[in-house]
């Protein structure tokens, strides 16, 4: 009786997504290198993306975090990327965003949303200030050099995280913890007195989400030779993730991921040519999304359909 | 010593007296149109960014520019919640939903602010010197602009405090504040307010800017910084209390100055170790319920 | 032989006593009713046993054991389960899962999804829900929203289950249904403590009454007791 509550209901979209996983796995064979970075970037966005939706989506409590959790993965990358492998900075700036969410949960999460959504705003400017302190007063450097890697390599670690991700999305939302987390988002308050334990359940999703913000962040600053705070800390990346699920829509798996791909092609195109219009262009695009399409795409697909369906009962009739 | 107290104390009274008016602005906002505008720092801002080209471009007077930039800046956020926030108060399902959407909506506000600023004025840092002239005060030395901004940002606190607590317009953005639905019935009309007081706080946030620019340089990227410190004195004052945002700004531009006179590159971080022990010792802020 | 006791409880809020030294107590098996005017402190009381509030000061204990100051998902693990004046139910998931949330997390001991499915399967049926089990609990009527509350609240497997104004807002017929329901909950042993506002439904069912008036405890009583008390008549009437 119990009823699935993700979006794959339908029994060939396993397949499609096998297919897609496995078109993407062979893309580097003969796709150009530009195209092999902008796919990247695309992947980047999408695990941003679906990452804050994992727990923002069902709980309600929006997150303004994930430029914070991104530049703790990059700075892990390079406090460690020049001694160690790729995959162990990687995990390392998983697990470091995902300590710094465990803290900033523990600390905002048992109180109302608002608070929660303000501390995680100024968050990633807290943390830059922090770094800038640490590198100005304590190591007198400023910056730091990334070890350099292969545009293969971070093609392949961000389709691993990606994949990593969409895993314990599904595993998540079928889960008993899934139903809680979004018993969270109906009614905190009885789902509390129902049993279920609201505050851990919001902060380790919180943390769950933020490590994969950090091990991505971790990847792409190998494309980058050197970072500083300001490179590494920038409220863009916060905004971008929030204004790809909002645009995409939240109500299924494909809205996140629509949106991100947009806008990151969006960005890779005009970013460095007009970063100004560029910034102002998709800060419009969210205000009008906000008010004029609050289910994104996904709600304008999903009214669509019904609409269609409805003609077609009509004409039955 | 003495010396070095009367520093840190005038300093702080400066910082707290600037924090007091943006955080009593934000507090406006969220308290009565129950609007977190994460954008706020933006239109402190572009109270910076006029003075400057109105000083160093056509040589007006910043203090002239108080009386120009206050009544614009009101005017925009008037217009602004009469379009946008009335528009999504009506779309959104509950005032939770509202509460989140408006503060994303505000989100949006921040980066097409800031980046029409930045086609306006470009990235450079920007500075002019006005009344830069040493005061000295029983051995310590202030520059004239300084105390007179302090002495501005105390008046304009002050009468603002005033205006809420005393006149009948105030009484009525209290009452819209507790209890919007009850105040509408008791013949306060609701949307002008709601408007009136986003309108309001936007003002005393441009004002703010304005007294920022005659002591500190200014950027267009600078807005941020002062959205943060604001959130964190109505915080800490109490969500929506504008006394307690009053007395919170003086409270953390005193502890400002202190770390400042440490390290004061620290004084953010400072400032988000108040936020935490007061979200752990005491969420509702000095004032709040 | 109690199964929950309160002594001294207080709470204010501002300047006012919400609730006022309050002493109570509930025996295993019984219904007891908890009546008095708008404002007394019935659902405040409440929240201070099932852990929303907390009572500053007194202390409340359930089958021994001390819960003030406990968070509510405790609580209702330990076997106390409550509903709320104004329905509390999860709008846009199906009735079944606002159900088997409470197998899965409320049980005392941790079920296996399977167990936790039969189970809600089973308390959904004893409501009389099962028909609409897939429909989002949103688009139920208000009775049936109430309903589905309770069944919630049964699947946490409680020993206690404190019941606030099930009855309002229902016709006559519902109420009639809701009475006979509370029978059947007590028929499984489950003791309960309701407040109510529907004389008719209180007087009959209640094996005990406890009035509060004011945030203070007046009277307590059967129901005959209680009904003839001039102190009880004089606080409905009297104002």
């Amino acid at each position: 009786m119990k009823t699935a509550r993700v979006g794959l209901r339908k029994w060939w979209v396993p397949g499609l997504l096998l297919l897609i996983l496995v078109l993407l796995a062979g893309l580097p064979r003969f796709a150009s290198l530009y195209n092999i970075v902008l796919v990247s970037s695309i992947l980047m966005y999408i695990i941003l993306t679906q990452s804050w939706v994992l727990f923002s989506g069902p709980t309600g409590y929006i997150s303004l975090a994930p430029a914070a959790f991104f530049g703790v993965g990059i700075y892990t990358a390079a406090l460690l990327g020049l001694k160690l492998p790729l995959p162990v900075f990687v995990v390392a700036g998983g697990l470091a965003s995902f300590c710094v969410a465990l803290v900033v949960g523990a600390l905002t999460l048992r109180l109302r949303g608002i608070y929660f959504a303000i501390f995680t705003f100024g968050l990633v400017q807290l943390i830059k200030n922090l770094l800038v302190w640490y590198e100005f007063s304590l190591t007198g450097t400023r910056g730091r050099f990334v070890v350099l890697v292969a545009n293969n390599t971070i093609y392949y670690a961000m389709l691993a995280v990606l994949v990593l991700l969409l895993i314990t999305t599904y595993l998540i939302r079928r889960s008993r913890y899934g139903l809680a987390l979004q018993s969270i988002g109906e009614n905190e308050e009885a789902a509390a007195h129902t049993g279920v334990n609201v505050t851990m359940v919001k902060v380790l999703t919180f943390a769950i989400s933020a490590s994969f913000m950090g091990a991505a962040g971790a990847i792409m600053a190998t494309r980058w030779t050197y970072v500083d705070p300001y490179m590494a800390f920038n409220p863009l990346r916060s905004f971008m993730p929030v204004l790809m699920a909002i645009f995409g829509g939240m109500g299924q798996l494909y809205g996140p991921v629509l949106g991100a791909t947009v806008f990151a092609y969006l960005e890779e195109t005009l970013l460095t040519k007009f970063p100004y219009h560029y910034m102002l262009l998709v800060g419009t695009i969210l205000v009008i999304t906000i008010v004029y399409l609050p289910g994104g795409l996904v709600g304008l697909l999903q009214k669509g359909r019904r609409a269609i369906s409805r003609r077609g009962q009509n004409a039955n009739t | 010593m003495l010396v070095t107290i009367l520093n840190v104390v005038i300093f702080g009274l400066l910082l707290g007296g600037l924090y007091a008016l943006i955080a009593m602005g934000l507090s406006l906002q969220y308290g009565v149109a129950r609007v977190l505008n994460i954008s706020h720092g933006e239109f402190i801002m572009l109270g910076c960014m006029t003075t400057w080209t109105l000083f160093t471009v056509f040589g007006v007077n910043p203090f002239l520019s108080l009386v120009v930039c206050g009544p614009l800046a009101f005017l925009l956020g008037f217009i602004i919640h009469r379009t946008l926030f009335k528009r999504l108060m009506s779309s959104s399902a509950s005032p939770g939903i509202f509460e989140g959407n408006s503060m994303l909506a505000s989100f949006g506000l921040l980066f097409i602010i800031q980046n029409l600023a930045s086609l306006a004025w470009g990235p450079e840092i920007r500075a002019y010197s006005y009344l830069r002239v040493p005061v000295n005060l029983a051995g310590a030395v202030f520059g004239a602009n300084r105390l007179v901004t302090l002495g501005f940002a105390l008046i304009i606190g002050l009468a603002f405090y005033l205006f809420v607590a005393r006149t009948r317009l105030g009484k009525a953005i209290r009452a819209a504040a507790q209890d919007p639905a009850t105040a509408g019935l008791m013949g306060v009309n609701i949307n002008t307010v709601l408007a009136l007081c986003f309108g309001l706080g936007a003002a005393l946030a441009a004002i703010a800017g304005v007294l920022i620019s005659l002591s500190y340089s200014v950027n267009v990227a600078m807005g941020m910084e002062y959205t943060i410190i604001a959130i964190i004195v109505v915080a800490l004052g109490g969500l929506g209390s504008i006394p307690g945002s009053f007395i919170g700004g003086f409270l953390l531009g005193i502890i400002g100055s202190i770390v400042t006179f440490i390290d004061p590159v620290l004084s953010l971080a400072a400032y988000y170790l108040i936020f935490i022990i007061v979200l752990l010792v005491r969420p509702t802020g000095i004032m709040g319920k | 032989m109690p199964i929950l006791e309160g002594k001294g409880v207080t709470r204010h809020f501002g300047g006012l006593a919400a609730v006022s030294r309050v002493d109570f107590q509930v025996d295993q098996g019984e219904i007891v009713g908890l009546i008095g005017p708008n404002g007394a402190g019935k659902t405040t009381l409440f929240n201070l046993i099932s852990g929303a509030l907390v009572p500053k000061p007194g202390t409340i204990t359930f089958k021994d054991k001390k819960i003030n100051g406990l968070k509510p998902h405790r609580i209702c693990r330990m076997g106390l389960a409550r509903t709320f004046q104004a329905v509390k139910v999860f709008p846009n998931m199906p009735v079944f899962e606002n159900v088997l949330l409470g197998s899965l997390f409320g049980s005392p001991t941790r079920m296996s999804s399977a167990d936790a499915a039969a189970q809600a399967a089973e308390t959904l049926e004893f409501v009389g829900l099962s028909a609409v089990g897939a429909s989002p609990a949103k688009d139920l009527t208000l009775a049936n929203q109430k309903r589905v509350e309770v069944a919630s609240a049964l699947a946490t497997k409680p020993q206690l289950l404190l019941l606030d104004e099930l009855m309002a807002g229902l016709n006559a017929t519902e109420v009639a249904e809701s009475m006979e329901l509370v029978g059947r909950i007590h028929d499984r042993g489950i003791t309960v403590f309701m407040i109510e506002h529907v004389m008719k439904a209180i007087m009959n069912v209640c094996d005990r009454i406890m009035v509060l008036h004011h945030g203070e405890r007046i009277a307590e009583g059967t129901p005959q007791e209680i009904a003839a008390s001039k102190t009880v008549i004089e606080v409905y009437l009297g104002e």
